[in-house]
């Protein structure tokens, strides 16, 4: 059974498991949908408030936060594997089962415990998106789509490889760390608003460190056919989101070492 | 071609060290100090298809190390390996497709499933064949007598009906070796006799390789016939369980119960254990004085009620084995 | 210091310090979440400079200077929010453990309570001397004292804070023992923990400082059990609660701690009675 199958029946079992639970699954879909809308509320209280921030409009803000939402839905779905690899994995011995089983660790991860929760944050990202059309009257016409659908895919790449460096982490030391929801919830919440509205040292982190601008910030700007406040030339805008698929690689060469030095020390 | 062979396995750790109390604690987060230490030195054997390997040794012998390189989840400092022509921490998917692994008191099944669920995830993520996995499946519960489990949630059910659960689901896939780490621990009488009841028809039945760890000596008693006794990351002794006996306390027990006081014996090459009311325990030498013979002379001078001539309790042989070579713990 | 106690309050003591210790073990964890929230304060705060500077009339009840201390008190004291239930509970609820608690001779509400405050304090103390050393020592330092966390507003201010925060710690365990009741109830922390983060991070004031939402849900918002464990305690700090309205602040601090905690152990002793114990 190839790989994808195999994580069809994952996500199968999954549901299947959480299904055991009646009243808890209750709670859990009423706090999923719950949990989509506490950003959504906080910036409408501030536009509410305000009007709006610094030449950008409550529907371009809108935009720039639906793209990071989709994105980050579409990865979080996919990582819950290596974004608890030390609670769930490393500190319990189950990670050697892993290692027993003649899979690759990545396939094994990606399928372990699927939350159909997520699906949540996904409509909001949708629903932003929605109301990003509306306020600006936005025209989505065939490059527009192809161009949110690209920043969407280096969105999930960049997160994905967030949440594999935060699991690589996990190999030297087994304390729960938050330093990856630092870049990916931090990460979704920086991005949420274009970066214009940061100090300089800051963009520099989210642009050259941990390229959020990049399947963010810039790629959005040149959906919304606006030229970049910041300088950055058009021609750029787009190409921006492959700078997501570059960090991706280079987290998975460092998930190799990680493994690696799991596999040579022991547990 | 021995299916396994292990020459000169080594493996060194290192692990951080802690004071105690709140001044630990602070310190602790600031500077740590690290430990050296040495879990294997140069561990050589090796094994044939269709053997049954025991093998034992006291806590932090090395014994889950050893386990961890053969089945390639942990790589060794120095040394070689090969199981089936393989090295198993360098060919891992392909070793661990033709392997199947029990760790006493953990399971590898989904908890909150049903078993069955957990076995036909596992044949999908071992790719066996529909056909021989309900061949395969079907003679597993059949002679675990586990057909009554397989639609109850792992948690919920006990140690006993989870272990043999758990030993069926490591050999859905059929593989030629298999590992057992303390099978039996916690286990009631009945299911551990079923364990080593179904251990023993797959080695002698199908040739299955396997490698048992334990601290019960009854299940060594019952199944190896190989016995390796590892201490302090050395291999102590390895060959036939019964030459081990030999080698460490080769005496008898005898146990007498006279119809009138028990008497107080001076016989050559034997010894007083235990004397109260009727009953007396002795220990003698077979090679000094045959168990027949030392029958005859006692029940010469003192009228036997009944007699009992057995081996010295496992654990006693031992414990007397791992205090002759140093290797107790610590 | 447990052994000079009266022997009533001993075993609830014992099980704080070993807590306690236990949580001060995790270096690593709590460097990592002082990077975080140094992070996230900082984003926040260039967010709200941002919405601040284009319409300062807007802002309505806080200043700048005192959404930018809110923030990092918030960052500072995070580990007070009630996101979810212990996770010594979660665990002994799946193994099966959890039955040890009606074994034990003490009240098991009390020794778990006990427990989950120590895990608090544990956490919120290396963390909140870390995020002051930054935002209240090196920023003023640094000649960034306009973003940096400022002092109390007075003397009188600062000493009622200090009451105010015991209270938001007492109000968060008592709302993590509400969560942990509700693990041993439904045998799992998924659900619960799903629905309370959202809950706790809108209405403690973590999201946005309360006085930041729209007008009219201001006093709802004041009243609301949550609020006692960021929004209050922080007002008070820069002496926008002085007087009579602290004074009130406190009591619905003290007020919904009781309420909640004897919620708590009314329902854990309903749970215990009919405990199903998994694991074998």
């Amino acid at each position: 059974m190839g790989p994808i199958r195999l994580l069809g029946r994952y996500f199968r079992a999954s549901v299947h498991a959480q299904a055991q639970y009646p009243g808890s699954l209750a709670m859990l879909s009423l706090g999923a949908f719950v949990a989509n809308f506490v950003d959504v509320i906080a910036i409408a209280a501030l536009f509410a408030r305000f009007g709006q921030v610094k030449g950008w409009t409550f529907g371009e803000v809108a935009m720039f936060y639906g793209v990071v939402s989709v994105a980050f839905a579409f990865a979080d779905f996919l990582s819950r594997g290596f974004d608890v690899l030390g609670t769930e994995f490393i500190r319990t011995g189950a990670f050697d089962r892993l290692l027993l089983r003649p899979r690759s660790l990545t396939v094994q991860l990606v399928g372990h415990d699927p939350r159909l929760s997520r699906v949540g944050r996904l409509a909001q990202g949708l629903a932003a998106l929605a109301l990003a059309t509306v306020a600006l009257k936005f025209r989505w016409d065939a490059s527009a789509v192809a161009l949110a659908a690209w920043t969407v895919l280096g969105g999930v790449a960049l997160f994905s490889g967030i949440f594999m460096l935060q699991a690589t982490l996990a190999f030297w030391t087994v304390e729960s760390l938050e330093v990856a929801n630092l870049l990916t919830y931090g990460g979704v919440q920086a991005a949420q608003f274009p970066l214009s509205l940061y100090a300089e040292w800051f963009r520099g982190v989210l642009i050259f460190i941990v390229p959020l601008g990049c399947v963010a910030y810039f790629p959005v700007v040149g959906l919304l056919g606006r030229h970049d406040p910041l300088g950055a030339p058009d021609w750029f805008l787009p190409l921006a989101p492959a700078a997501g698929f570059a960090f991706l690689a280079a987290a998975l060469a460092v998930w190799r070492v990680g493994v690696r030095h799991y596999t040579s020390t022991g547990s | 071609m021995p299916q396994i062979l292990v020459e000169e396995l080594s493996k060194t750790y290192r692990v951080a060290e802690r004071d105690p109390g709140l001044g630990g604690a602070v310190r602790g987060l600031f500077a740590r100090r690290w430990r050296t230490i040495e879990a294997l030195k140069g561990v050589s054997f090796s094994l044939e298809q269709g053997e049954l390997l025991g093998f034992i040794g006291p806590n932090g012998a090395g014994k889950s190390t050893t386990i961890k390189i053969l089945s390639g989840i942990l790589e060794p400092t120095a040394g070689r390996c090969e199981v089936d022509g393989l090295t198993p921490w360098t060919s891992r998917v392909r070793h661990v497709a033709r392997i199947g692994v029990v760790f006493g008191q953990r399971t590898q099944l989904w908890w909150d499933l049903p078993v069955i669920e957990g076995f036909d995830l596992l044949r999908d993520i071992y790719r066996v064949p529909q056909a021989d996995y309900v061949r395969t499946r079907d003679e597993l519960t059949a002679l675990l007598r586990i057909e009554g489990l397989l639609r109850q949630p792992v948690r919920q059910l006990s140690l006993g009906q989870r272990m043999r659960c758990e030993i069926a689901a490591a050999m859905l896939h059929s593989p030629p070796l298999l590992f057992l780490d303390e099978p039996t621990i916690g286990l009631d009488a009945p299911s551990k006799l079923a364990v080593r009841e179904f251990v023993q028809r797959l080695n002698r039945e199908r040739g299955v390789t396997v490698i048992l760890t334990t601290h019960d000596m009854h299940d060594i008693e019952a199944l190896a016939q190989r016995v390796i006794v590892i201490g302090k990351g050395a291999i102590l002794a390895d060959g036939p369980f019964t030459d081990l006996r030999e080698g460490v306390l080769a005496e008898r027990r005898l146990m007498a119960d006279f119809t009138g006081e028990a008497p107080a014996l001076e016989l050559p090459g034997v010894r007083t254990i235990a004397r109260q009311g009727r009953a007396l325990e002795l220990a003698f030498d077979p090679k000094a004085i045959a168990a027949a013979d030392l029958i005859a002379r006692i029940a010469a001078d003192h009228p036997l009620a009944d007699v009992r001539v057995e081996e010295p309790p496992i654990e006693e042989v031992i414990a007397r084995f791992y205090d002759l070579h140093g290797a107790g713990e610590g | 210091m447990a052994a000079a106690a009266p022997a009533l309050l001993r075993p609830y003591l014992a099980v704080f310090a070993g807590r306690f210790l236990q949580m001060l073990q995790y270096r690593a964890a709590a460097i990592a979440g002082f990077a975080t929230q140094c992070w996230w304060g900082a984003t926040k705060i260039m967010i709200y400079a941002a919405f601040y500077a284009t319409a300062p009339q807007a802002a309505g009840a806080l200043s700048l200077p005192q959404v930018i201390t809110y923030t990092w008190l918030a960052q500072a004291l995070l580990v007070l929010a009630p996101w979810n239930g212990d996770p010594d509970v979660a665990l002994a609820v799946r193994t099966g453990a959890v039955s040890f608690d009606r074994v034990r001779p003490v009240d098991a509400y009390a020794w778990r309570y006990a427990a989950a405050a120590a895990w608090i304090t544990a956490r919120a103390v290396p963390r909140a001397a870390l995020m002051f050393a930054l935002a209240g020592v090196a920023l003023p330092l640094l000649g960034l004292g306009a973003w940096s966390w400022q002092a109390p507003a007075d003397l009188s201010a600062a000493a009622l804070f200090v009451p105010s925060l015991a209270l938001a710690v007492a109000l968060s365990s008592a709302f993590v023992m509400l969560i942990n009741v509700c693990v041993v109830a439904t045998l799992t922390d998924r659900g619960i923990n799903t629905l309370m983060m959202p809950l706790a991070i809108i209405f403690t004031g973590n999201l946005l400082p309360l006085q930041l939402f729209p007008d009219w849900a201001r006093t709802a918002l004041f009243l609301q059990p949550f609020a006692g464990v960021f929004d209050i305690p922080f007002r008070i700090y820069f002496g926008q609660l002085a007087g009579a309205s602290a004074a009130l602040g406190l009591a619905l601090q003290l007020g919904w701690t009781a309420v909640l905690a004897a919620a708590g152990w009314l329902w854990l002793q309903r749970v215990m009675r009919r405990l199903q114990v998994q694991g074998g």
